[in-house]
């Protein structure tokens, strides 16, 4: 498969969450803090990608294939089970905890701070234990 | 204060939003994939399609990079949450998307995008569990933590 596509996707995407402030936690736990000083602007973040993904996506999906694959590889689960829900809740207190999710994590990386290394790391450490936790997790 | 001047803090955020979208639209387009990153951050780790992945994440830390260098957007803090609640925080997070299939990204803009019901389901239970700790954390035990 080709990888200048995906190179571009990323730059796109990193560039979109520095731009967003989706790299500032105080911002993350500011828009979850609802009940507090609420920082409405992950609402407008969300607002903004969720506009394009809703409107693009069926268009995109209607095509025979992808520009530069062989076929679309859309996810098959569609089960709504405790695995769904159970991870995503750990996962929100996660978030909650510090207002890093896995991609700003990543981009903050280069931002040379303690917390954002040892968030990845410990991310990665999570990632291998929910495999030994149940190793058929689909990729 | 006019609707201008009200919504103007609010346009960056809105164009960086767009930016994520449009990223994501040309993962699909063009390799037919979603851009969900903590999916693909494993696929980086363990396979399959380690090459097209890396690349991925290569382009996200670069994409920073450029915005924070060439535009003038300051670096934000870091969380000021301590380090020991910060490695909690990322176990939590990763143990939870493998289990949960997803994060922000691939159930939050791509899930949504696609109209999948698991996705939304996924979203609204992280973004009510993200609320309810940031409440626990300061408005029950004061932002002690």
């Amino acid at each position: 498969m080709k990888s200048w596509p995906a190179l571009l996707s990323g730059l796109l995407f990193g560039m979109g969450l520095a731009l967003a402030g989706m790299t500032d936690p105080a911002k993350v736990q500011g828009f979850l803090d609802i009940t507090g000083a609420w920082l409405p602007d992950l609402a407008f973040v969300m607002g903004g990608a969720v506009l394009i993904t809703l409107t693009m996506t069926s268009p995109i999906l209607r095509r025979e294939k992808p520009l530069l694959a062989s076929r679309f590889n859309m996810p098959a689960l569609k089960t709504i089970d405790r695995r769904l829900i159970g991870g995503s809740l750990i996962f929100g207190v996660g978030w909650g905890l510090s207002g890093y999710c896995p991609g700003p994590a990543l981009v903050s990386l280069l931002y040379g701070y303690d917390t954002t290394l040892v968030f990845c790391l410990a991310m990665t450490a999570g990632m291998f234990g929910a495999t030994l936790f149940n190793p058929k997790i689909p990729a | 204060m006019t609707a201008i001047e009200l919504l103007a803090p609010y346009i960056t955020p809105l164009l960086g939003g767009l930016t994520l979208g449009v990223a994501a639209m040309w993962l699909l387009l063009s390799l037919g994939r979603v851009a969900g990153i903590s999916g693909i951050i494993w696929g980086v780790m363990v396979g399959p399609d380690r090459q097209w992945r890396s690349f991925f994440v290569a382009g996200l830390v670069a994409g920073g990079f450029i915005i924070h260098t060439f535009m003038g957007i300051p670096l934000p803090e870091q969380s000021s949450t301590p380090l020991s609640l910060v490695a909690l925080s990322g176990l939590l997070v990763g143990f939870g998307t493998r289990i949960g299939g997803g994060c922000t990204s691939g159930h939050g803009v791509c899930g949504i995008g696609r109209q999948s019901l698991r996705s939304i389901v996924a979203t609204l239970t992280f973004m009510a569990a993200g609320v309810l700790t940031v409440f626990v954390v300061r408005h029950v035990l004061g932002g002690a933590l």
